[in-house]
């Protein structure tokens, strides 16, 4: 199998290193040669993030660059946008529909930009846009966005079985908010 | 059984495995979660804990070797500056329980303030240097760091970079080795470098050098790989996978996995075996000098480049000639810097100095995001600790012009690990400096370490705690003032008053970091529309929850922890509880 990889980028504070982490589990349990590489640092707080997750039988570079990726899981808007150049052309993106504004655009020195999702379709890129956030809010909490987006990607993964994603969720979330984001996977994958 | 672990985590295992009993060192991004993993380690298998500062660790790590412990310290690439004093003697005592410090680079500069590469501090302190390249090297390479040292009798460095400690691949576990203290021997001529015995190990470095250089050409540490004889690439560390991944059976590799001292003979053999060798390593030309001074021909950075990070790509366009393709985005993408948090302690002192328009010597830590906008309140920054000893300065050489417009702010971590000394020639040599220590009760930037002047250990447990107020009293600073700074008003009129006295002062803001677990908050905020009259006076304190709209601000409920502060600066009574 040739080397597979996927982005996960959002917002510092989304959760997006939790879900790398399931992500990189649930295909390590299903005997790929898996990494993961994140960035930790000045872009916790609140700044663009991104991880690399590379799977297959062999893997050498942790990184993924731009013409690189596979797939795409956005967390919000802006980055989906931001990061759309790493795809292939033939790539998916599963983008959250939340908007979060950026420094610039609250003090307004810079705009919000409009119709992303459709300017991104208009790429003949295919587009799996969906509201995690009111998923995550209707399971319990709306820091569970990470495990409803990882929801949505277990309908898209192919060869990933349903339970061994339901233990990576149960191995990777804190113990006190299994059953929220148990809820918030189920949610995901309906959508 | 194999499990995937970043390369810091991996770290922590090798020295576990190794039978480390002593670890002590300084947070620093990249290297912090070293010692974070190595600390859920059972405390009477491995000790850890937080120093105030490098040079503090490493000396820690050197008495404990020193006792016959196998000892650790981890630090980030300028960390090693400030440990370099102690490393560089270090290197002539050698050590008597095995000593490894690891040290990470961050090429691209991903959260530092320089592009230092720590491959010159080897060669300077003439010690060993190992360079893992993924999570189970890092494990493998710092348990034989251990019997390098103890072989050779001599500290090693683990050099790690930003991408190998921050991923996460496979790595088979073992059980720890169970070693017995070896017996302390009080020995003069080995352990007390004063000029006379220095001289005669400065000789015994030397021949350790010669010895390790044999160790480099046939321990199997450097590994080649051939697959053709048109390309060859000399790698090491990260830079190894990324030329993996770009050229493949393309071309043949040595693989470097001790990047000091390095080999000749097996270089040179290498290089007879190839028609064009390339020399592959991020940041500055080091294997590449080498192997010129040794005669051999590559191609390096005339090709290559001294900053940032090179990734598959570089190498597939450099060696092969080949680009990858994408498809832009036809929009204007705003940027998404980080912010201080909603609710962060240290934004209202930034709007207050902003409002007074002094001149405000910086420093190292979440705080130094008080010099993006909007509230661009800070001039400089350069390393821990400059913001106190960068005043002083700043108002001897302006000649006392700026005393009373100029203040230095510090966090409370930083101030413990190089600003007291920096306080002391204030006090000594009299500047009529005003410093403002921003004491938020947490190493905030590195992912909330506990620190000396806390009261919790890195185990979370009681411990004693530095008293800032009695401390600047003891230096001779006999003004100083505590402010909560989340009450702009007060926290004005003390920083006024304090700049206006002709005598150095302290002024200590102190207010829990607002991501503590211990923090209770209020619930969010909210904005009256009615009220509202869209005069954006709350939006100069750039918090990310205030959120701004064509008839009136609104507050995002998700972000906002009830600090107060733009309810503060709302004139219209908009802003509520
Ligand atoms: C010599 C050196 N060691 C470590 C670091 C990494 N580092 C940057 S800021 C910081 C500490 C910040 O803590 P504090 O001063 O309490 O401020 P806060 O982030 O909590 O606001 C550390 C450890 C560094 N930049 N330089
Ligand atoms: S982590 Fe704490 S100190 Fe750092 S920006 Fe956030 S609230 Fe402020
Ligand atoms: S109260 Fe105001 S300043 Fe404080 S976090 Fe909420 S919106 Fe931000």
């Amino acid at each position: 199998m040739e080397t597979k990889s996927i982005m996960i980028v959002g917002v510092g504070g989304q959760g997006t290193l939790l879900a790398s982490r399931i992500l990189g589990s649930v295909l390590g349990t299903a005997g790929y040669e898996v990494k993961v590489s994140e960035v930790h640092g000045m872009s916790q707080r609140g700044g663009s993030v991104v991880t690399y997750i590379r799977y297959g039988e062999k893997v050498y570079s942790p990184v993924i660059e731009k013409g690189q990726a596979d797939m795409i899981i956005s967390f919000e808007q802006l980055e989906a946008a931001r990061y759309v150049s790493y795809l292939k052309k033939d790539g998916t993106i599963i983008t959250n529909t939340q908007k979060i504004s950026p420094m610039p655009v609250i003090t307004g020195a810079a705009e919000y930009p409009d119709g992303i999702i459709d300017k991104i379709k208009a790429m003949g890129i295919n587009v799996i846009a969906v509201d995690a956030l009111s998923a995550a809010e209707k399971a319990g909490s709306a820091r569970a966005v990470n495990v409803v987006l990882m929801g949505v990607l277990s309908k898209v993964l192919p060869g990933i079985e349903l339970d061994a994603w339901k233990k990576a969720v149960e191995k990777c979330v804190p113990a006190k908010v299994i059953e929220i984001n148990e809820k918030a996977f189920d949610l995901g994958r309906e959508m | 059984m194999s499990e995937l672990m970043l390369g810091n985590q991996a770290v922590a295992r090798g020295l576990y495995e190794a039978g480390v009993s002593v670890v002590s060192s300084y947070p620093g991004t990249p290297s912090t979660e070293i010692t974070e993993f190595s600390s859920k380690y059972p405390e009477d298998e491995i000790y850890c804990e937080w120093a105030p500062n490098e040079k503090v660790a490493c000396e820690v790590a050197i008495g404990a070797s020193m006792a016959g412990a196998r000892s650790f310290c981890a630090m980030k690439h300028v960390g090693l500056n400030v440990a370099a004093d102690p490393l560089f003697t270090a290197s002539y005592t050698g050590v008597n329980g095995g000593m490894v410090l690891a040290v990470a680079d961050d090429p691209g500069m991903h959260s530092s303030q320089n592009e230092q590469d720590s491959r010159h501090y080897a060669i300077g302190a003439k010690v060993p240097m190992l360079e893992p390249s993924d999570s189970q090297e890092c494990k493998d390479y710092a348990k034989l760091a251990y019997e390098i040292s103890e072989k050779f009798d001599t500290p090693v460095i683990l050099r790690l970079t930003t991408r190998v400690s921050h991923s996460q691949s496979a790595v088979t576990t073992e059980d720890r080795i169970e070693r017995t203290l070896p017996e302390y021997k009080k020995n003069i001529a080995k352990n007390v470098m004063v000029p006379a015995n220095a001289i005669k190990k400065h000789v015994v470095v030397e021949q350790r050098t010669l010895d390790l250089i044999e160790y480099a050409e046939t321990s199997g540490i450097n590994t080649v790989e051939m697959n053709s004889d048109e390309i060859g690439v000399i790698t090491s560390g990260i830079c190894y996978q990324y030329a993996k991944e770009a050229l493949g059976d393309k071309a043949s590799y040595l693989k470097l996995g001790m990047v000091n001292p390095l080999p000749v003979k097996l270089i040179k053999d290498f290089a007879a075996k190839v028609k064009t060798l390339y020399v592959i390593e991020e940041l500055d030309d080091v294997i590449e000098t080498h192997c010129r001074k040794n005669g051999i021909d590559v191609k390096g950075k005339e090709l290559f480049t001294l900053q940032g990070e090179y990734f598959q790509s570089k190498v597939k366009q450099v060696v092969l000639g080949e680009k990858d393709e994408w498809q832009t985005l036809d929009a204007e993408i705003p940027v998404r810097p980080p912010v201080l948090c909603a609710g962060c302690p240290h934004r209202g002192v930034f709007y207050i100095l902003k409002k007074l328009g002094v001149m405000v010597s910086g420093d190292i830590g979440c705080y130094t995001l008080g010099a993006a906008a909007p509230l661009s309140a800070i001039d400089t920054t350069v390393c821990m600790g400059a913001s106190i000893s960068g005043l002083h300065g700043f108002n001897k050489g302006r000649k006392g012009e700026y005393e009373g417009k100029a203040v230095a702010v510090i966090g409370d971590s930083t101030f413990m690990h190089s600003g007291i000394t920096s306080l002391v020639d204030i006090a000594y040599n009299r500047s009529n400096s005003t410093v403002i220590v921003l004491d938020n009760s947490i190493t905030g930037m590195t992912g909330h370490q506990n620190n000396p002047a806390n009261g919790k250990n890195i185990y979370g447990d009681p411990a004693s705690a530095v008293n800032l107020e009695a401390l600047a009293h003891a230096i001779g600073i006999n003004s100083v003032t505590v402010v909560n700074p989340g009450d702009l008003a007060e926290t004005e009129r003390v920083i006024k008053e304090e700049l206006a006295k002709a005598e150095p002062s302290l002024i200590i803001a102190r207010k829990p970091c607002a991501l503590l677990k211990t923090v209770k908050h209020k619930p969010p905020f909210h904005i009256d529309a009615d009220k509202c009259k869209n005069c954006k006076s709350c939006m100069r304190i750039g918090c990310p929850a205030l959120v701004s709209g064509d008839k009136c601000i609104t507050i995002d409920n998700t972000l906002c922890v009830g600090c107060g502060l733009c309810e503060q600066l709302c004139k219209f009574d908009a802003i509520k509880e």
